[in-house]
């Protein structure tokens, strides 16, 4: 019978499957940070267990590491559980990339970029914009820090198999318009909640053209659409993107790995619990404006205005939002002005990602009043970056160039946007004071944010910058 | 964890939908390394402005509602961040059930692992508690044996949860030392694929 990658995946790793319970599913990679597992080494402690398998582990540290003095957390608190991360990792064995180490940066970023994020493997961190590993085809998604405790005493999980949901991407999209359109768009026409209880598989024509890091700014929101897992097949650009990272088989033993990996994907004709589909040429430049990922519009809109909503219920949210990030009804979006311009996070801080934005700064200065910064996703991401020279072409125009690390995408460091001030983000959430206390936050494409850097308002990118070759 | 059966408390009617992590437990909080003590951040700027002063008219202010251990609210409770602060922070202030008609699935499973009961209600009978609950406060009896929510007037609700957790919580398990039983599983399945 025709089979998902999801079933697929997920057939491999039963260590257990007794009727009328969940499956007891065995974990390939485990993935931890700082914030989320002091709670679980402790717990190890006093119980007086051990990490089964801390080969399997792999740790960082990015949430509250500074981006401008790497030496200098001022609050004692965020740097106790630093130094926790540390201490619990020497004394459990668990390999870290700490805040001086080469493959140090955002956990998301680091996995793909070492080869540890590999097909068919199933990996969780206590975070969930794990499924950014999706793009890969591995079956990867957030746990809290219970269950990384119990990732770290087992390596296994009880997991009730989910449902599979397919959103397919038709045609091609624009020039003009990147990858986070595409799920910004997804999220707003189908709900923040359409993928609770479910894993999605992104497939189509206009995700098979994507580029790996592409797929990884798609696959890194599927929990904003409410999947805890989202993936795609893993094809040619897959295994090229693997080939001779740190951490894959090299040699023979990568094409053997590369042959497993292919066969993989989504068998023709397999069937989903539910499907729906979008086409590329609905999709547009795509920004938020409101307190949650699926309040968006493409950057043509405006503002909607409340008797836009029918149901009650959905008229107040709206009202509430909109008092909050400070808007009017009907406002066009390209009049709406910003203070800050944060380019980061696990969603689009790679290397290409910078090159997009760079491109449309690049001889332009970024508008008096705004305060822009851009913060590589890892240390190997922002060493190439200054390779080619984007470091340069960012300071010139204005740009702050940090250090790496999640930064202002939820702001647990010094990197902060003042209450009622406006930012365009990079980034994943625009929750209520997520970037700061009354912080406004918009999401968006790094070229839509690099082009509100240059205009201090929202601009269609296609109309005022030529971003596209 | 803590067992949980019975629960008999005033509700508290939180009329939002799509309640998310950060809401519930802000980020300035995530960095103590312990379980315990999140409570007094629990829904912390809608509490509390930014003088430290409670604001009016936010459910958690009301004193008709303190001592409280139910909390009923809208569809998607809990969407966002993995953050199991979150449900520590409901624990700490001292809620043992959360009654909505739809959960983010990371945030439901980390309840279960923390003696939380979150209850799922079709949304017509969640709307029913709310508008009791805020017109005056109500005391609901829950049973997770039974499966009810038991209303003053003698309304009984059923709801469904999944067996292997319902027995999880009725016993308050250690769901650590239940995995430990199947290591010789465990490390057949290691062998088996080291062998491939």
């Amino acid at each position: 019978m025709a089979k998902t990658i999801i079933d697929k995946i997920w057939d491999r790793h039963i260590v257990v499957g007794e009727p009328g319970k969940p499956d007891l599913l065995y974990i390939d990679l485990h993935l931890l940070h700082e914030v989320t597992s002091p709670q679980a080494f402790e717990g190890l402690r006093l119980n007086g267990r051990k990490v089964r398998r801390p080969d399997l582990c792999f740790a960082t540290m990015d949430h509250n590491v500074p981006t401008v003095n790497r030496k200098v957390i001022k609050d004692p608190i965020a740097r106790k559980q630093i130094r926790t991360l540390e201490e619990n990792c020497e004394e459990f064995g668990v390999p870290l990339a700490d805040v001086d180490h080469p493959d140090q940066g955002i956990v998301h970023v680091i996995g793909p970029e070492l080869g540890l994020t590999q097909p068919g493997k199933t990996i969780v961190c206590g975070d969930s914009h794990t499924s950014t590993h999706g793009a890969f085809g591995a079956l990867a998604f957030g746990i809290g820090t219970s269950e990384v405790e119990h990732v770290l005493s087992t390596q296994t999980l009880w997991q009730s198999r989910p449902k599979t949901m397919e959103i397919r991407i038709d045609g091609e999209i624009a020039p003009g318009v990147a990858a986070k359109d595409i799920i910004l768009t997804i999220i707003a026409k189908f709900g923040t909640d359409m993928g609770t209880g479910h894993i999605v598989e992104y497939t189509g024509e206009a995700i098979r053209k994507l580029t790996m890091e592409e797929r990884m700014t798609v696959c890194n929101m599927s929990i904003e659409a409410g999947a805890r897992a989202g993936l795609i097949s893993p094809d040619e650009k897959t295994v090229e993107y693997l080939r001779g990272r740190k951490y894959v088989p090299q040699g023979e033993a990568f094409d053997k790995a590369a042959e497993d990996w292919l066969s993989l994907a989504s068998d023709q004709g397999a069937s989903y619990d539910k499907s729906v589909s979008i086409h590329a040429d609905e999709i547009e430049p795509f920004i938020t404006w409101g307190t949650n990922p699926g309040m968006g519009a493409g950057i043509s809109g405006n503002v909607p205005n409340a008797s836009d909503f029918e149901n009650e219920l959905e008229r107040e949210s709206f009202l509430r939002a909109i008092e909050y990030m400070g808007l009017e009804e009907g406002q066009p979006f390209t009049d709406i002005e910003i203070q800050h311009v944060f380019i980061g996070s696990c969603t689009n801080a790679r290397l290409s990602d910078l090159r997009e934005a760079a491109r449309v700064v690049e001889g332009r200065k970024v508008r008096g009043g705004v305060r822009a910064i851009v913060v590589p996703g890892s240390r190997t991401v922002k060493k190439q970056a200054e390779e080619e020279g984007l470091d340069k072409v960012f300071t010139e125009a204005g740009f702050e160039w940090r250090e790496s690390g999640c930064s202002m995408c939820l702001a647990m460091n010094d990197d902060v946007v003042p209450a009622g001030e406006r930012c365009a983000s990079t980034s994943n959430r625009n929750f209520e004071g997520r970037q700061g206390t009354g912080a406004r936050t918009h999401l968006m494409s790094p070229a839509m944010a690099a082009a509100a850097a240059i205009n201090g308002r929202f601009t269609d990118v296609r109309e005022e910058f030529a971003v596209h070759a | 964890m803590k067992p949980i059966n019975e629960v008999t408390s005033i509700m508290t009617p939180l009329d939002r939908s799509n309640v998310d992590t950060d809401q519930i437990i802000s980020k300035e909080f995530l960095k103590r390394i312990e379980r315990t003590g999140f409570g007094k951040y629990l829904f912390y700027h809608w509490r509390f402005d930014a003088e430290g002063n409670k604001r009016d008219g936010f459910v958690l202010n009301d004193p008709r509602f303190d001592g409280s251990e139910i909390l009923v609210a809208r569809e998607n409770f809990g969407c966002g961040s993995s953050r199991e602060h979150a449900p520590w922070a409901i624990l700490d202030y001292g809620f043992r059930v959360v009654i909505a008609p739809s959960y983010a699935d990371i945030f439901y499973n980390n309840c279960m692992k923390n003696g939380i009961l979150p209850i799922r209600l079709p949304e017509e009978e969640v709307e029913e508690l709310l508008a009791k609950g805020k017109a005056e406060p109500a005391r609901l009896a829950v049973s997770l044996a039974e499966q009810t929510v038991t209303q003053p007037d003698g309304t009984v609700r059923r709801f469904g949860i999944d067996p292997y957790w319902k027995e999880m919580l009725l016993n308050g398990w250690d769901e650590i030392a239940l995995t430990f039983k199947y290591e010789d599983q465990i490390s057949k399945y290691e062998e088996a694929m080291q062998r491939a």
